[in-house]
């Protein structure tokens, strides 16, 4: 269907998009790449006032490394993420999950901000942000803050982002060395929203996990951590038996959404093997990482 | 309304739309560009696809105000003295259409596609072209007409 009658803003500073948001407040929506708002607009599911494209902001946009982050500008397109060589080589868990993300042409005009902001528990992005412990930096009438992503995603559609703010930013933690990741998805058709998707990070040291984390894509209304699985691996050697626990730890206390592509007990059943799969992968990723930079360390000693 | 100033196929291009008129309505019924098919409207069958800055796009999902400064190629503009591209005929001698109304979605995204990828495979081809939807389903011929653009490409 046609657009409904809508008015228009395009502000060029943050300052200004803000002071917009101040006076619309509900009544508008904030349009980035707009892959998620405009179908929602073509269907009569959102109604807003007024539009505020904040494409032309350009403090906005962009990728960049320091202390141990990643900072990702909300209005960064998926592409440029995607073809971003310090996402490659920081961030391999948003790296593998980039190209999982719609179609090439939705990737052209998506942004790292808008996926966020929207916040469709089924999405790739979401995922990853919740697995990797992102921070996402929102301004305001009254200043700047920063929330987890643990208190970012509140429900379906739903974030902790006032009407009055402004996703400015999102800051992703650096990859330790001996990190391994899979991201793995179960989709109809390539480029489909998962069915099921998991992101999975393991990081070795002297053979035993260190760190482990496992968040889930289509379980539940936000993206689903499964804590009870992390807190098992921790302090493991990577096994096929290990990871089988994991798997039945992970999906035991969870009731996953049942609709036209799976019912609740379907998803469960992928989501386990995902673990499986995911965890056996990313164990793999990381004693590669692990042996690579040993030949690093051997290498620099010579 | 606001005015906006756009290349088209080469051309510079003016125009007034309504803020919630898509780049594709734009196209069809400012410039009388009806080339860009539109099938569902909310970005999910690829129908409307077109070469913005570059990119393939749904040029459903963008607002024309937003296409104000960009350079916008349509299937109108892949071979303007009325001839047809390599991609083109090489679709035209591997039977690549029944009804014809996805085929300009699917010559744009593939023009696109082939330009950063001209040694693709045809994985990766079935890959780039799958979020174009052909209700006839002849997909495989679609592929094959890629395929043989691709390697009539490097033979050049």
């Amino acid at each position: 269907m046609k657009l409904p009658p809508v008015e228009y803003e395009a502000p060029t500073t943050v300052a200004e998009a803000i002071d917009l948001l101040a006076e619309y407040s509900d009544e508008a929506s904030v349009l980035a790449g707009g892959q998620s708002l405009i179908p929602l607009l073509a269907l009569r599911l959102a109604r807003p006032a007024v539009l505020i494209d904040i494409n032309g902001i350009a403090e906005l946009s962009g990728v960049s490394a320091m202390d141990g982050w990643v900072t990702i500008g909300a209005t960064t397109r998926e592409y440029v993420a995607e073809e971003s060589e310090t996402v490659a080589e920081a961030l391999p868990l948003l790296a593998a999950a980039l190209p999982l993300i719609g179609h090439e042409a939705i990737r052209s005009r998506g942004t790292i901000g808008g996926s966020l902001a929207h916040a469709d528990p089924a999405a790739e992005l979401p995922t990853v942000a919740r697995a990797l412990d992102a921070d996402f930096v929102v301004r305001g009438p009254s200043g700047e803050r920063v929330v987890p992503a643990a208190e970012w995603f509140e429900g379906y559609l739903t974030t902790s982002r006032d009407p009055d703010e402004l996703l400015t930013e999102v800051r992703f933690p650096t990859a330790r060395p001996g990190t391994g990741t899979s991201f793995r998805e179960v989709a109809r058709r390539h480029g489909d929203f998962a069915i099921v998707g998991l992101a999975a990070s393991l990081t070795l040291s002297e053979g035993a996990i260190s760190d482990a984390r496992l968040a889930f894509a289509g379980m539940s209304d936000v993206p689903f951590r499964a804590a009870d699985a992390e807190d098992l691996l921790v302090g493991e050697k990577p096994s096929a038996e290990l990871f089988e626990e994991a798997a039945r730890r992970a999906t035991s206390d969870i009731d996953p959404p049942a609709d036209l592509h799976g019912s609740s007990d379907y998803r469960k059943k992928i989501a386990a093997t995902l673990v499986r799969r995911g965890l056996r992968e990313a164990a793999h990723n990381a004693s590669d990482a692990h042996n690579a930079s040993d030949a690093h360390n051997a290498n620099e000693r010579q | 309304m606001a005015d906006i100033t756009l290349m088209v196929n080469g051309a510079i291009r003016t125009g007034s739309p309504e803020a919630r008129k898509t780049l594709a309505d734009f196209l069809r019924e400012d410039l009388n560009l009806t080339g860009t098919h539109l099938g569902c409207e909310h970005g999910v069958c690829g129908a409307c696809t077109v070469i913005v800055d570059g990119r393939p796009v749904r040029s459903c999902l963008m607002l024309a105000v937003q296409a104000a400064g960009s350079e916008v190629t349509t299937i109108e503009g892949l071979a303007p003295d009325g001839g047809l591209g390599t991609l083109q005929q090489a679709m035209w001698d591997s039977h690549s259409f029944q009804c014809g109304f996805c085929t300009p979605g699917m010559v744009m995204q593939a023009t696109a596609f082939l330009s950063n990828h001209p040694d693709a495979d045809e994985q990766q081809i079935r890959e780039a072209l799958s979020g174009n939807i052909c209700r006839c389903t002849g997909y495989q011929s679609i592929v094959d007409g890629v395929l043989l653009a691709a390697e009539r490409n490097r033979e050049r």
